[in-house]
């Protein structure tokens, strides 16, 4: 177990000094940057989905509303960027206490289902809402200036502020999951009536989850906007929520790392495969899905654990024997 | 003559849109309300298949010079038969997990089949024309009706009515309902469960398919014809309470028309109206209208 341990935080150490050496090594910076967003948003999902037990089909509303918010504050209203980002953040967070609240009356697929539904209002409000574009969405917002000061022009500067707020989000994630809340959260997933029958009120505790998740998966779309310097309503759209599903699978539901991987496999795939093969994308992405669910249901990373776990459990008894 | 303001032809016209809309929403949701019930499977594909069945009905005729009746029997047919070897192929082996892993497995092969069909065909619509002995409109004095949206409604209620028959009141609905109880046990008596459970995926999916030839003459053929529709459906669902097949009808016919009067009165809030009547609806009953408390 300590071992383990050791190996998690060595590789973490190593891939925080890959991400922080990556401009130079002839790395992409707005590539790796889109990357991060969604591998946050990923993040943010599985920690409803892989700690909770909640599978909600409409993260694509808070990521894309949000999107859309950030956007309008810095382009229309000359907003510096942080406070933009935290505009987002919040408004993602309300828009995610009513959905949830709303959605957590249900469960299981219900739950999947009253989400993606009420995710499509919030898509029929960003298409006609007269601030956010309609089919155009908002084009080209300015990345501004970091408390009016630094400014984030530069794709190198952006991504340093990038790099800073994802490995903060990343800490707070496994800080609430590991805290005695999220000890709470992962009884709900295993055994809710028993966790009920102890006294928890698991609603609060869902619906907390719930708009940490939507809050979260907001901050995630508004750094994509400040990124690539637009919103539009693909953000919103519910394909962008069965992609936030697809990449947490893939990567390996309830890890740690396994979103981010996801994230990087997916976006890697659409940006190598798009030039090639037009939209056959969508198949390829498709046929992904069902053999996450058919044949690899615990992700790369979920896969891997399991790999090493059943490695070491051979060796103790292997070493048992003699 | 005016109706609350608005002119009586409008006003007609915007109900029986809703009318028919409603009876693509009540055909597709007691698909899945089938599906549900015996598979306890959402069938996220369902949208697709629907797609599929309006597609065929237009490569008949295309390719082939199928006309119109024999692709609204052939399309279903075809479909349905696809719907089994999907069910053969992938879900069979999900049945003893989580509900949402079928969720899951079908929203992927929904995008499969939709991005085949786009890089094929594109995204522009292919029209399909209005069958000769339908085509054309009866004046019934206060509006004019078109022939073809008359016939849709009639044949949706037709196949709503027949599907309730077969499973409330015949010896094979008995055991599709008996199965969804308690399969090992109908199993005991003799009866093929896992060979049931496969048609009535079959039969969900020519359902959705015959609503897809249903709607290939009045909307625009395309790939996206599903998913669009498929979460109005879905909401429909919902509210009329999952795996009730009277719910999804109701539900269903008395959408289409909600959604038909808001265009008339508040067109903006035409779109997202069913999601708001289904937010409504669960505050006040988390199970659905129809539907029983779990």
């Amino acid at each position: 177990m300590n071992n383990s341990k050791k190996i998690t935080r060595i590789t973490y150490i190593a891939l925080l000094a890959l991400l922080l050496v990556a401009p130079f090594i002839g790395l992409y910076p707005v590539f790796v940057m889109k990357l991060l967003c969604f591998g946050l948003f990923a993040c943010a999902f599985n920690l409803l989905l892989g700690f909770t037990g909640l599978l909600s089909f409409g993260h694509a509303a808070f990521f894309g509303s949000a999107a859309y918010v950030t956007g309008w504050f810095v382009k229309s209203q000359g907003w510096t960027p942080e406070i933009a980002i935290l505009a987002g953040t919040v408004g993602a967070g309300l828009i995610g206490l009513v959905v949830g609240a709303v959605a957590i009356r249900r469960q299981g697929i219900y739950f999947a289902m009253i989400t993606l539904a009420i995710a499509q209002m919030v898509y029929f409000f960003c298409l006609q809402a007269p601030f956010t574009g309609g089919e155009d969405g908002l084009q080209g917002v300015p990345r501004g200036s970091l408390f009016g000061m630094l400014s984030l022009q530069s794709d190198n500067a952006m991504y340093y502020f990038v790099v800073a707020v994802f490995v903060l989000c990343f800490q707070f994630i496994s800080r609430i999951v590991n805290s005695p809340f999220g000890q709470v959260l992962k009884m709900i997933r295993e055994n809710e009536p028993r966790a009920i029958s102890l006294g928890y009120q698991v609603d609060r505790y869902k619906l907390l989850a719930f708009v940490l998740s939507a809050a979260l998966a907001g901050l995630a779309g508004s750094l994509k906007t400040l990124v690539m310097g637009f919103a539009t309503l693909s953000d919103v759209h519910w394909s962008m929520s069965g992609e936030v599903i697809l990449m947490t699978l893939l990567g390996g539901v309830g890890t740690f790392f396994g979103p981010v991987m996801g994230a990087g496999i997916v976006i890697s795939l659409q940006n190598l495969l798009a030039d090639k093969v037009g939209s056959w994308v969508t198949v390829i992405i498709g046929v992904i899905f069902v053999l996450c669910v058919l044949a690899f249901r615990k992700g790369v990373v979920g896969e891997l654990q399991a790999f090493r776990e059943r490695r070491s459990a051979a060796a103790l008894a292997g070493s048992k024997q003699t | 003559m005016e109706i609350f303001g608005i002119p009586h032809q409008a006003f007609l016209g915007q109900l029986l849109l809703g009318l028919v809309n409603g009876a693509f929403y009540a055909m597709l949701s007691l698909g899945l309300a089938v599906i549900f019930g015996l598979l306890g499977v959402v069938n996220f594909a369902h949208g697709a298949l629907y797609m599929l069945g309006a597609f065929a009905a237009w490569i008949m005729l295309d390719k082939f010079g199928i006309n119109y009746w024999f692709a609204l029997v052939l399309a279903p047919l075809a479909v349905g038969a696809f719907g089994v070897v999907i069910e053969r192929l992938f879900l069979k082996h999900l049945y003893k997990l989580d509900p949402l892993y079928g969720l899951l497995l079908t929203f992927g092969l929904a995008l499969i089949v939709e991005g085949v069909f786009r890089e094929l065909y594109g995204a522009s619509g292919q029209t399909y024309p209005v069958p000769e002995l339908l085509s054309g409109a009866t004046n019934l004095g206060f509006m004019v009706l078109p022939n073809y949206r008359a016939w849709v409604v009639l044949v949706s209620l037709a196949v709503c009515l027949g599907t309730w028959f077969i499973i409330e009141r015949t010896r094979l609905g008995a055991y599709l309902r008996a199965g969804t109880e308690n399969a090992a046990l109908v199993q005991t008596f003799g009866i093929n469960v896992p060979m049931m459970v496969m048609l009535t995926y079959g039969a969900g999916a020519a359902l959705a398919a015959l609503a897809g030839v249903l709607a290939a003459p009045i909307i625009q053929v395309n790939p996206l014809m599903g998913s669009n529709l498929i979460i109005v459906v879905f909401a429909v669902v919902v509210i009329g309470g999952m795996g009730s097949i009277l719910g999804s009808v109701v539900t269903g016919l008395a959408l289409g028309l909600v959604e038909g009067m808001t265009r008339v009165f508040y067109p903006e809030a035409s779109n997202i109206v069913v999601f708001v009547v289904m937010v409504l609806v669960l505050m006040v009953r988390p199970a659905g209208l129809f539907g029983k408390e779990a």
